[in-house]
């Protein structure tokens, strides 16, 4: 069967579009969202099941398959519009390659997510996964203005557009941002840009937990206005104690006026960090959520960050956290066994904190879903929206677990 | 209507809040769009979430279509009601339920007027950001059905960047509660696909707001300038400089002149080809030192004279003329045509030129007034509906600087909707696969089509979508695992 699909692939798609992964699985690398869209077509009348790959540093490729299809050779930055802060990406475009171009015309992707640089546009999209400058740059879903999406069955749907303001129609786009692929298989997306910003500076303070979020709390209720208000756990930061990193960027000014008021607010020593190894905290920072093979978020708001680490340290461990001091999302890494999980989503339930399954093996996704304990009438839409984007149910994404 | 529909309504909410005569249905027969009017079949206003409810669910029951409404101030036709259909107005669940200064949300009914709630919060040092033209009438629920923009948007997002959980009742009469007050969804984001739905995925009863932190300081700065073309390139330099101001709002001759003209006179100048509006917000010494960076970019492309304003009332002043810009140019004629169309800022310049060439074709009163910081334009026709002719002017005009900003790769609507006013244009935009897909999810949130029929999406212009559940459900057929 296996050597059948490949033939068909490769009649579809010539031979350099289509290889075997380590397990002889037949891959489709399309190189153009029409293609892409074809692969998901023939799927869909062949009845196979596809597992989604970006480029293969996230999220593992091990969902069971007759075909993967990877999203790697859709690695174009179709356009960068400076004038107008937007730029069209395929989604396979590694997040470093990207950075790079789009420093070339003075812009920036406020984005900072998990994981390593060469991570793949396309997957940071659709796990929702922001970094810490969701704190003062929103997550996701605020920097993406619009994407062209294959659905299970093939159809090739254009959501939003490429202006910084639109309401024309339904904001289908909002579906896809974290639908982890249950809706289909971004091949491009268009991003919402900044200015390069002028000044970027990193300030460090350590002590205990408590001493940290109480003065986060005390600098978020002040008018400090930082890109990023991270707390790292001691294993995360390779430190002895917690440390709360606050990153300020923009103008010369705007930051030169933050950093001056955070030395004069509250109790906490800062060490400014020299400018040359900025960029290398915040990407060993975020590279320690691949510390372990299961990744999750909690989403809290900022008075509730100290009791969702202790319901973590309670229920899995204290590990690697890393957690929005100011607005509170929590992202955790480590290992555990799927009872302890599941322990976990029922807990954080009862408190009203939503757990999201960012990353992990098959085996704890299957089961655990990456989404759970939908409130009422939620699982039955969710249910509807994967039957109209994906009707032959093609898509082997676990949305939601198995009991 | 049947009767027996009247007396099932009236059971609900009791008589007084139930209209089905002619005279008081001819009330609802419009929006804020003068060109569109449809006469409801009767009216309903419900006083609670439990009334919505039973109103949506005997509806569903007998099969009659219905429209949401909140302060009917929407500028797309969109809160329309055809003779066949129910008009549910939800002006009445005015309540703010709660505040939480320190999480910094507000849960309000729908029917809470905007500017209402910005009051509220303002003593907790707090604010709801977006702020629509209309924001002393237009309400929360409606902003949340057209994911209302205004000019502070430029920098704190539209409704949907502000909205984290929503109580819904769905076309079905069944309640579901979206998203969580953290923000965090409880699986997909599904209150990013409600807001702006224009209220055909169901009626919001119960909206959870992020509130923002007033800033410490604000500047507002005003610039004129003797070209557009020079305006347009200002605003490119500041963005380009690395500053967000909060916001960035240019207006053009004619709609000076109208303001000056008006009741609202800011002191504009009259002679300008346009006049820009800055507004700086942060820490003070940032607000104070990106103050001085703008200037300079203001006169270094040629603005004539810049006036500065830090206090609430020298602000509001300077801020006079553009707020009540629609109203000035309300007074030029007995009806106001607003327009909402969005294009890529680079292309301002050329857009202004070929809208100005369509003007002086049709022989139109043509007044701009638009959000500069991300091209969002507003080219308001001034004229009169009882002469047909003009009135297929405007039509014609209003359909071709349409087709001018589609050209330019924007869209048809920055921040007012679809509705009926733009049904039409949809296609221009979007492929028949893509309008297929919104009615698709449409039918996932409300499968018989009741809930606002007829708006948004062009039905035959939809390729069909099919979503019956596949029989056959696959399994692997490679035995990999």
């Amino acid at each position: 069967m296996s050597d059948a699909i490949y033939t068909r692939l490769r009649a579809l798609l010539g031979t350099t579009g289509v290889d075997r992964d380590v397990n002889g699985v037949p891959r489709a690398t399309p190189e153009s969202g029409d293609a892409l869209s074809l692969v998901c077509r023939l799927a869909h009348e062949e009845g196979w099941k596809i597992r989604v790959e970006g480029r293969g540093t996230w999220l593992p490729s091990d969902a069971p398959a007759d075909l993967a299809v990877s999203t790697r050779a859709l690695e174009q930055i179709v356009s960068v519009s400076p004038a107008d802060l937007v730029a069209t990406v395929q989604s396979g475009t590694p997040l470093e390659a990207l950075r790079r171009r789009l420093a070339d015309y003075g812009m920036w992707l406020a984005v900072d997510p998990p994981g390593r640089p060469e991570r793949s546009i396309g997957s940071v999209v659709a796990t929702a996964t922001a970094g810490p400058l969701r704190h003062g740059y929103g997550p996701v879903r605020d920097h993406v203005l619009g994407c062209t999406v294959a659905t299970g069955d093939g159809r090739l749907v254009n959501a939003g557009g490429r202006v910084v303001k639109n309401v024309a129609g339904y904001d289908l786009t909002k579906l896809q941002v974290g639908g982890f692929g249950g809706f289909g298989i971004i091949a491009e997306v268009h991003l919402r840009l900044r200015a390069l910003p002028r000044a970027d500076v990193t300030l460090l303070a350590r002590g205990t937990r408590d001493a940290l979020t109480s003065a986060a709390r005390e600098l978020v209720s002040g008018h400090l206005l930082p890109g990023a208000l991270e707390l790292l756990s001691p294993a995360l930061a390779a430190e002895a104690d917690w440390m709360l990193a606050a990153r300020f960027v923009g103008t010369d000014a705007a930051v030169q006026a933050d950093v001056r008021r955070l030395g004069s607010l509250g109790e906490l020593k800062w060490e400014p960090l020299p400018a040359e190894r900025t960029a290398a905290f915040w990407s060993v920072a975020a590279r320690g959520s691949l510390g372990g093979p299961i990744t999750l978020r909690l989403g809290v708001l900022g008075d509730g960050v100290d009791e969702a680490i202790d319901l973590l340290a309670h229920d899995l461990d204290e590990g690697l956290v890393s957690a929005g001091a100011g607005l509170g999302m929590i992202r955790w890494t480590g290992d555990a066994p799927l009872e302890r999980l599941r322990a976990l989503r029922r807990a954080a339930a009862t408190r009203e904190i939503p757990m999201t399954l960012e990353r992990a093996p098959w085996p704890i996704r299957r089961a655990l879903g990456h989404f759970g304990a939908y409130r009422e009438g939620v699982g039955q839409i969710v249910g509807r929206l994967r039957d109209t984007f994906d009707p032959g149910q093609c898509l082997s994404v676990a949305l939601e677990g198995v009991e | 209507m049947k009767s027996s529909l009247l007396e099932a309504l009236t059971k609900i909410v009791g008589q007084q809040w139930v209209r089905h005569r002619r005279a008081e249905l001819a009330t609802y027969a419009m929006d804020g769009l003068p060109t569109h009017e449809s006469v409801p079949g009767l009216v309903v206003m419900p006083g609670t979430p439990r009334e919505v409810r039973e109103i949506v669910r005997l509806l569903h029951l007998i099969q009659v279509p219905f429209v949401a409404r909140g302060a009917g101030t929407g500028l797309s036709g969109g809160a329309l009601a055809d003779p066949d259909a129910v008009l549910i107005t939800l002006t009445r669940m005015n309540q703010i339920l709660r505040i939480d200064p320190i999480q910094r949300r507000a849960v309000v009914q729908p029917g809470v007027v905007n500017a209402r709630l910005s009051e509220a919060v303002l003593p907790l040092g707090l604010q709801y950001v977006p702020d629509p033209s209309s924001q002393a009438a237009c309400t929360v629920g409606g902003n949340v059905a057209e994911n209302a923009g205004g000019p502070h948007c430029l920098k704190y997002g539209v409704t949907t960047n502000h909205i984290v959980s929503l109580e819904v009742v769905l076309p079905d009469g069944s309640v579901t509660r979206l998203g969580s007050t953290q923000g965090e969804a409880w699986g997909p984001d599904l209150v990013g696909l409600f807001v702006g739905s224009e209220g055909m995925f169901g009626i919001a009863t119960e909206i959870t707001v992020r509130l923002e932190r007033v800033p410490e300081s604000v500047r507002t700065m005003l610039a004129d300038f003797a070209t557009v073309r020079a305006a347009s390139e200002s605003v490119s330099s500041i963005i380009a400089a690395g500053i967000v101001p909060a916001a960035l709002e240019m207006m053009d001759r004619a709609c000076v002149a109208a303001v000056e003209a008006s009741i609202y006179a800011a002191g504009y100048p009259t002679d300008a080809a346009a006049v820009l509006l800055v507004e700086l917000d942060g820490q003070a010494d940032a607000v104070e030192a990106e103050a001085i960076t703008v200037h300079d970019i203001l006169v270094d492309r040629g603005a004539r004279q810049v006036r500065s304003a830090s206090t609430a009332g020298d602000r509001a002043r300077l801020w006079q003329g553009r707020k009540k810009a629609f109203g000035a140019m309300g007074r030029i004629a007995p009806d106001l045509a607003v327009q909402d169309a969005v294009v890529p800022r680079s292309t301002l310049p050329a857009i202004m030129d070929q809208i100005e060439g369509i003007r002086r074709q049709y022989g139109l009163t043509i007044s701009n007034v638009f959000h500069a910081g991300d091209g969002n334009l507003h080219p308001n026709i001034s004229f009169d509906r009882r002469d047909p002719d003009v009135a297929a002017r405007v039509r014609s005009a209003c359909r071709e600087i349409m087709a001018a900003c589609v050209a330019v790769g924007g869209s048809i609507t920055g921040e007012h909707g679809v509705g009926s006013d733009k049904i039409d244009y949809m296609p221009w935009i979007f492929d028949a696969e893509t309008l297929g897909a919104m009615r698709a999810v449409r039918r996932v949130f409300d499968p018989t089509e009741l809930a606002n029929p007829g708006k948004v999406v062009p039905v035959h212009a939809c390729r069909e979508w099919c979503a019956v559940k596949s029989a056959r459900t696959p399994t692997l057929r490679s035995g990999q695992a």
